[in-house]
């Protein structure tokens, strides 16, 4: 889109690619949404005691990092799990598995989690074992 | 994170704005304004409970969101990761409460083709209608396929006009590229009659690029320049909106001359209408443009032949053409494996009436008439007995339970004595009456015939006073004769599609519903206790216990009677309200 900054034209199909392939990845997110359940879902704790111990600057490196590896995965906020000892703590659900959450996250364990169970589908240390179940909203 | 807020007509009139506005204060209150992005889109569709928001990517769905909410969703789902459980939407089955869209029973057998980007790009954006695919279509058509390889395309994917008559788009676009002429158009019809039916408006305001595209699309195909947008003037919000839109492709080069580097040029104009419902038909429409009076005249010629100005002009509908880009960048192969045998693709309704989920929905052709109504309608309100479906507008007609699994397409409605018409559907309960709903039908295409064909102008009238004899309880049995007899005769005596159609829903209900017709003209009844004039409202003494809450209630004091002792309604003074009938705990008042 570089050279069109000074006039907006769109002078052809492969210009039109261009802006295309810009913005899609503006509105990724909402893509993402589309079809959620496919997949990969990392959930970051963010009440509270998980913003203090530094949850917010994790989330943002994990999509910073996801988007710089192309991996294709949803980041959402939730809020505390209950392991406020554990902060930051991040629940991280692939496709068709039970979700598995980690404690202590910092910057290089996300790194450490991206690269071997969100991209092989390997855990890493520092699991915590899940010690309550949820409900399932509809029920 | 994006939070998306409806922006169409509907959720904009129940302060979808003023969300808007204090989402952003809200975000910048938290400091998260540079992290979550609020974005203003057309139609969801889901317009009974809106205002609604979805939020992404974990695509939770708000339903009846007032201003006031916009704190809560930014402290505790944007900020603390909590959905706000009271603004979820509840399944009206069994009262759970629903987080995502792909849990909702309304979004679940709807294919999106025509509503694609609505509810999901902001119309305001031409980038993010980029992209989605937008343009590619007519980057590929122009740049790279032949006129009649598009038209190919069309015709193979089986499109028909969406407007109402089932036209096969892709024979019309050839019909008017054979004919010879230096100057054509395209017409985009997106005036939108029916009352209740909102599918044009909707995509106009929530999409209007893949109009703009289609339009150019075709304008290539039939060898114009220039395109022309009737729209009527009641609709700001989709006129706004596509104006702007028209601006962003002017400027990024997509209209005007020497698109895309090819050589093609097109340019598309605004014409606005009065709203007149006759001015759907195309003939009228094109008298209108030209600022004559809209009134149809005879076909042929057709407008394909001589149409705007006298030159062959392509008139096709606002859905029609927003189905166009898909179908050429799926191909048309992917299109007509979605529907029935001779109707392909989807159909966009305006579900409205006595279902749970009011709103508007597109879904495949070939569905029943039973899983729209019952599966994403949610069936019908309050528990009540279904009666009959409405479809077609004031051209259609009224479908009974019988025909509730018949797979709604062109071909098959009228078959059934209805019409596909533009798309609207109204459901009606045990507590509707047919005869009125006719009249009622019937009040509308009186007040819309354009006056120049008698039968539909005196025609109607007669019909009407008939219907208003029937249902004031003067009606005999050989009006019921005259009804049919009189209708036939207009539908065979009238030039355009109004005064044709026009007596369809008595027809239908005749038809359909004969024993209430006839229970008001032989017993002077109305069996949906709708027709005031026929209704007596009566105490059981029996049940009454004297509780003078009716007494207390009554507007016009037509009720007597001591305390705790049965009371009395005075027929004379009685206006036939139904307030004793509601308020009674005893069920002591029963309607005769």
């Amino acid at each position: 889109m570089n050279q069109n900054i000074m006039s907006k034209k769109v002078k052809s199909l492969a210009d039109l690619k261009k802006i295309k392939a810009d913005v899609q990845q503006k509105m990724k997110l909402r893509e993402q949404g589309e079809h959620a359940d496919k997949m990969a879902q990392i959930k970051v704790a963010m009440a509270t005691c998980g913003i203090a111990s530094g949850a917010k600057e994790v989330m943002e490196f994990i999509i910073d990092e996801l988007d710089y590896r192309g991996v294709d995965a949803i980041v959402t906020q939730t809020g505390c799990m209950g392991y406020c000892y554990a902060e930051p703590t991040i629940e991280v659900i692939l496709p068709e598995q039970e979700p598995v959450i980690y404690g202590f996250v910092t910057k290089d364990k996300a790194r450490e989690i991206i690269e071997e169970h969100v991209i092989k589908g390997e855990m890493v240390d520092g699991v915590i074992p899940i010690t309550f179940k949820t409900i399932d909203e509809e029920n | 994170m994006h939070i998306l807020v409806c922006g169409g007509t509907g959720c904009r009139a129940s302060q979808s704005e003023q969300i808007i506005q204090n989402l952003n204060t809200e975000l910048q209150n938290t400091n998260l304004e540079s992290d979550v992005k609020v974005v203003t889109t057309g139609c969801f569709g889901f317009c009974e409970k809106g205002p609604v928001i979805k939020v992404v990517p974990d695509n939770t769905f708000y339903t009846e969101v007032r201003p006031s909410d916009a704190a809560d969703i930014v402290n505790e789902h944007v900020v603390k990761g909590r959905p706000v459980k009271r603004l979820l939407y509840k399944n009206p089955k069994n009262d759970y409460h629903v987080t995502s869209t792909s849990n909702i029973d309304f979004y679940k057998k709807q294919i999106r083709i025509a509503l694609r980007n609505c509810g999901f790009v902001d119309p305001e954006s031409i980038d993010e209608y980029i992209a989605r695919d937008g343009y590619e279509a007519l980057g590929k058509c122009i740049g790279e396929l032949s006129p009649e390889a598009v038209i190919a395309t069309v015709k193979d994917s089986g499109l028909r006009g969406r407007g109402g008559g089932g036209f096969p788009t892709g024979l019309k676009w050839e019909i008017t590229r054979n004919v010879e002429n230096e100057q054509k158009y395209v017409v985009c019809n997106a005036d939108e009659g029916d009352p209740g039916a909102f599918m044009d408006r909707s995509i106009l305001e929530g999409d209007p690029h893949s109009v703009i595209e289609a339009m150019a699309i075709c304008g290539y195909c039939i060898g114009a320049d220039t395109g022309l947008v009737y729209i009527r003037a009641e609709y700001p919000l989709a006129i706004n909106r596509l104006k702007i839109a028209l601006a962003q492709a002017r400027e990024y080069g997509l209209l005007g001359e020497d698109i895309l580097g090819t050589g093609f040029n097109f340019e598309i104009e605004i014409r606005y209408g009065a709203g007149a419902f006759v001015c759907g038909e195309e003939t009228a429409l094109i008298h209108s443009m030209e600022g004559h009076r809209g009134e149809p005249t005879f076909k042929p010629p057709f407008p394909s032949v001589s149409g705007y100005m006298g030159k062959p002009t392509n008139v096709n509908n606002v859905e029609t053409f927003a189905n166009i880009p898909v179908i050429i960048n799926k191909g048309a192969a992917w299109f007509s494996k979605i529907g029935t045998e001779k109707s392909k693709g989807t159909k966009v309704f305006a579900l409205a009436g006595k279902v749970n989920n009011v709103g508007l929905i597109e879904v495949p052709m070939g569905i029943t008439l039973r899983e729209v109504i019952f599966d994403i309608g949610g069936g019908i309100r309050e528990g009540k007995k279904f009666k009959s479906v409405q479809t077609g507008g004031p051209s259609g007609g009224c479908l009974t339970d019988k025909d509730l699994d018949t797979p709604i397409d062109y071909d098959n409605l009228i078959a059934a004595g209805s019409m596909m018409g533009s798309g609207g559907m109204i459901v009606m309960d045990e507590d509707d009456c047919m005869v009125s709903i006719s009249k009622f039908y019937l009040e509308f295409t009186l007040d819309e015939s354009c006056g120049k064909c008698t039968p539909c102008r005196i025609g109607n009238k007669r019909l009407h006073e008939i219907l208003d004899k029937i249902t004031k309880g003067e009606g005999t049995e050989e009006d019921l004769e005259r009804l049919y007899m009189l209708s036939n005769v207009i539908k065979d005596t009238s030039l355009c599609g109004l005064g044709q159609t026009s007596p369809n829903p008595v027809l239908s209900t005749l038809k359909n519903f004969h024993d209430e017709y006839k229970a008001h003209v032989t017993e002077g009844t109305c069996p949906a206790g709708q027709c005031k004039d026929l209704l007596k409202y009566e105490i059981i003494p029996d049940l009454c216990t004297g509780c003078t809450v009716c007494y207390r209630n009554c507007p016009v004091g037509a009720i007597s009677g001591e305390r705790k002792l049965p009371h009395y309604i005075d027929q004379s003074l009685c206006i036939k309200c139904g307030v004793c009938y509601d308020k009674c705990k005893f069920k002591a008042i029963r309607i005769a």
